[in-house]
């Protein structure tokens, strides 16, 4: 294929207008060394159905498994009119709205993405978007450092273990030192003894074990010592627990691929960013906000842009320019759609329907909760055989039964976690039951 | 009258009057969502940390829904709407092909925990994207974690430290030139280390003399991009990484410009050892309002086992596997990167092949050659070297004899259809701007641009008061910005208060 348009007559006359006798003059200037002799070592271009069935043979490698799998991704409901506004070419194919006059359709949707993220958390501002949740988890440790002039970070073991490793591989370079708390029945327990004073304290709500924490003992940890508490939250059980902002947590983060976005093997997806006001001014990345124009016309702006990196450089809050913004904007077209009954009605099934399966589930002998703590729509189990040997037993019969803890949490021996969405019918959750039941049996 | 080729401007933004909120358009009891009724015995959730109330979302319908947000898309300029000159961010035809595959259910439903024998397709896919990669750059291996360019210099500035750290030293400083993307200094900030400014010469390049200065014992790398920011091929580049190399440093090659130089030079030979890529930029994924991106990092050999992972290798069986590489650095991202805009690129690179890919970066150059050419004369191109894909003209003449500013010929630009090039950057550049015309635009449309950026020039001198006003054809005028800092209004939330 080619997606240029030039004629052979265009780049003859191109050619002639700068001065060149052939394209290989435009790089005449370039050092002999650096050049690239004969072709690259790639496969020929092919035609668009050639380039249609070779991406679905790609595609049909993959197994269509129902997925029982969470961890911070979660197999909603999609509605085709969110996908579809979300994919309207002009939000797709726009640049950063640096231009606000040619912008304001991607400013005014930032915007309102801004201010819905802030109507579920309970928090004052939001920024429009970091990367994903553990970049986003990143983020706040790293504001809460400029923000404390303090370099210890206390973060739960229930904090998902990718979360972790990914603020760990780049405190690292700075000098933070990472300390974790203990999971004590399912829910963190806060060492008031660790290595401080923390710069700030890092609690999952729900966990990455599907216990809902307390928020009062997480804040009081961080606030007692002068430290930010920061919250990674499931941002679909929004409509049933109490909002981070409401419970005095500093900053809330999560994943908000839950909202508006496909799997995609996890990425693209969003952070979900948002602070309380004192801290607007260390936000990492983009902020929309409003003024009036020249002829005091409403107009939306990026705003506070002292912050960022094209202006700040090596002072600037964060290094991040790029973002996920149509994921921002899908964020918000479904939590329009959801509404408050809708985005309740989702965390309530889900919850429901986890009850349900964790009910029958242990009844298998051998299969018991990991932990007493109260869930909402992500639990976990104990197997009385290998996590991993069920995860391939069972994706052979079209399930992903969840995710294998065994690695990351090995006190739990062998742990399964197991997440519910509304997507998943009565049918399915009994098939499930069924085969392990009968996977256990076999193994 | 039509014109053969047709328009790459476009003014769909005339006009239209100001769209509401969606906190404006709601209505208690209004709702759009459509759920399948609870199919399993309900019991009492006793839940802790319940929340009370309801949450203050908007309630609308969907068709209120619907004309919202078609709406606002309606108030906002496009790569499909026209031509979007923005130097550094290579704003090229984005392949309709590309979202096909994206939206592919067994790509776009595949959970990240799926186990790798039922990923095979989702591992085939990194890896072959992978192979381009490393053949278009020269490098052995890559990772597709880091979610965007600054994400991948931040990973490169790690691996750096990695390698350092892992012969016993540490070292405190990287080298920086002065006409460097804002994220580079940012980037050496959170990765622990001070960033070094190296100077250009009267030429656009890196002062060679200057560096030689500045390199010692304490230089964990250089930073670099090349074309650089100027759009001009640094000559100097094998003398500059074997200074660097000499005093035990790295080369780090920031891929915002590789859309130059796609089979016709190679960073690998250039003397780089690390390169990230925007896919977004190179590899025409879409830029989606300013993101999702993706960063991937390629690295020699030598720092291969440092790279964050786990990353996906055939084992002997041929079966995909993740693997962890001996010295990693660790998780980059919480999962696999941007899976979908890798796909994305992966299906663009294979459209192309190593022939078009070529071919992309000699009229990517061919094009911005040939514009720099028609606007020559009523503005300043202070660096007149010849130029790769993009170039760097500056409104300093015309602003001394008129007042008019780079920032006025921008706006006047909008009115004319066309988005802005980049304005006020590089720094080292008085009245910048930048082009970056890309390979997907046409003779004709260069030619139309041009003709607007000259009439422009003509306008300055008599009629600075129109230019002074622009744009007006477009949903908003000029902003007041400072406005907009000195009373944040962030969110919508604020008005209730």
């Amino acid at each position: 294929m080619d997606f240029t348009p030039h004629t052979s007559a265009d780049i003859g006359e191109m050619l002639s207008r700068v001065g060149l006798a052939s394209i290989a003059d435009l790089f005449g200037h370039l050092p002999e060394r650096v050049r690239v002799v004969g072709d690259l070592d790639l496969p020929a271009g092919i035609s668009e159905p050639e380039l249609v069935a070779a991406i679905t043979a790609l595609a049909e490698r993959n197994d269509d498994l129902v997925c029982f799998a969470g961890g911070g991704h979660y197999d909603h409901y999609l509605p085709p009119t969110v996908r579809s506004l979300n994919m309207r070419t002009e939000f797709v194919t726009s640049y950063t709205p640096y231009q606000p006059e040619v912008s304001q359709g991607v400013l005014q949707a930032l915007f309102e993405y801004q201010s819905m993220v802030c109507a579920i958390t309970g928090m004052d501002v939001a920024n429009a978007s970091v990367y994903d949740g553990a970049g986003a988890a990143l983020e706040a440790v790293n504001v809460a450092v400029a923000a404390t002039h303090r370099n210890v970070i206390w973060v739960s073991e229930a904090v998902g273990p990718q979360v972790r490793q990914t603020i760990a591989t780049f405190a690292h370079a700075r000098g933070i030192a990472i300390v974790e708390h203990p999971i004590v029945a399912g829910v963190t327990h806060w060492n008031p003894d660790a290595v401080g004073p923390p710069a700030a304290v890092v609690v999952a709500q729900p966990n990455y074990l599907g216990a809902i924490e307390s928020y009062g003992s997480a804040v009081e940890a961080a606030h007692t010592r002068g430290a930010l508490a920061i919250a990674v939250v499931d941002p679909m059980t929004l409509g049933l627990l109490r909002a981070p902002g409401e419970a005095g947590v500093d900053i809330a983060i999560a994943e908000g691929q839950p909202l508006g976005g496909p799997l995609t093997f996890g990425g693209p997806g969003v952070g979900l960013f948002a602070v309380t006001e004192g801290l607007v001014r260390r936000l990492p990345g983009r902020l929309v906000g409003t003024t009036t124009d020249d002829n005091g016309r409403l107009a939306y702006v990026l705003t506070l842009r002292a912050r960022e990196q094209d202006i700040r450089r090596e002072k600037a809050s964060s290094n991040i320019c790029t973002n996920q913004s149509l994921n921002a904007i899908g964020v918000a077209i479904q939590l329009a759609w959801l509404g408050p009954d809708g985005l309740t009605e989702v965390g309530r099934q889900s919850a429901q329907k986890a009850r349900y399966m964790a009910a029958r589930l242990t009844t298998i002998d051998g299969v018991e909760l990991a932990h007493p703590a109260a869930y909402v729509r992500e639990f976990a189990i104990t197997l009385p055989v290998a996590p991993a040997v069920v995860i391939d037993a069972m994706a052979k019969e079209g399930i992903l039964a969840g995710i294998d803890l065994s690695a990351d949490y090995p006190e739990l021996g062998n742990g399964l976690l197991i997440a519910l969405t509304e997507q998943r019918t009565k049918e399915e959750i009994d098939a499930y039951i069924a085969l392990l039941r009968e996977v256990i049996a076999h193994a | 009258m039509p014109k053969p080729g047709g328009s790459a401007a476009s003014s769909p933004l005339v006009g239209g009057s100001e769209e509401p909120t969606l906190k404006e358009i709601s209505i208690p009891g209004r709702r759009a969502w459509s759920l399948t009724p609870l199919d399993v015995p309900e019991i009492e959730l006793d839940l802790p940390e319940k929340s009370e109330g309801r949450v203050a979302l908007p309630e609308v319908s969907e068709h209120d829904l619907v004309m919202h947000y078609t709406r606002l898309s309606h108030r906002n300029f496009a790569v499909d709407l026209g031509a979007y000159p923005l130097g550094s961010c290579t704003m090229k035809y984005n392949p309709k092909v590309c979202d096909w595959a994206a939206e592919h259910p067994a790509f776009r439903d595949l959970h990240p925990a799926t186990p790798e024998s039922s990923a095979q397709g989702a591992l085939a896919v990194l890896l072959e994207a992978e192979r381009f990669l490393c053949e278009i750059t020269g490098m052995d291996r890559a990772t597709f974690q880091p979610p965007a360019g600054a994400s991948g210099e931040l990973t490169g500035l790690l691996l750096m430290r990695a390698y350092h750290e892992d012969k016993g030293e540490e070292r405190s400083k990287i080298l920086i030139p002065d006409a460097a993307h804002g994220t580079n200094p940012a980037s050496v900030t959170l990765g622990g280390y001070e960033a070094v400014e190296v100077p250009s010469n009267d030429r656009g390049m890196v002062d060679v003399e200057a560096l030689r200065g500045l390199v010692d014992d304490q230089v964990a790398g250089l930073m670099l991009t090349n074309p650089n920011t100027l759009g001009l091929f640094e000559e100097n580049i094998v003398e500059i990484a074997d200074i660097v190399h000499e005093a035990g440093g790295l080369v780090y090659y920031d891929g915002a410009n590789l859309n130059a130089i796609m089979g016709v030079a190679k960073p690998g030979s250039m003397g780089f050892d690390i390169v990230h890529s925007n896919l977004h930029k190179t590899f025409a994924t879409p830029h989606g309002g300013g993101g999702p991106g993706a960063g991937p990092v390629a690295v020699h050999d030598v720092l291969v086992p440092f790279l964050p992972g786990p990353l996906p290798e055939a084992d002997e069986e041929g079966v995909l596997r993740w693997v962890m590489p001996a010295k990693s650095i660790g998780r980059v991202h919480g999962k696999h990167g941007n899976f979908g805009v890798v796909l994305r690129a992966l299906t663009y690179m294979k459209a192309l092949g190593g022939d078009g890919l070529r071919r992309v970066s000699e009229r990517a150059v061919l094009n911005a050659r040939y514009l720099e050419e028609l606007i020559r004369g009523p503005y300043d191109l202070p660096y007149d070297s010849p130029c790769m894909h993009e170039f760097v003209a500056s409104a300093k003449t015309l602003k001394k004899s008129t007042g008019i500013r780079a920032m006025d010929i921008v706006k006047a630009l909008m009115d004319e259809g066309f988005h802005a090039p980049t304005v006020y950057f590089p720094l080292i550049v008085d009245e910048a701007l930048m082009m970056e015309p890309t390979e997907t635009q046409s003779m004709q449309t260069m030619d139309a641009l041009a003709n607007a950026l000259l009439s422009i020039a003509d306008r300055a001198a008599t009629e600075p008061d129109a230019l002074h006003a622009a744009p007006v054809n477009t949903p908003v005028g000029r902003p007041d910005e400072a406005s907009a800092a000195r009373h944040l209004r962030v969110t919508w939330r604020s008005d209730d208060d």
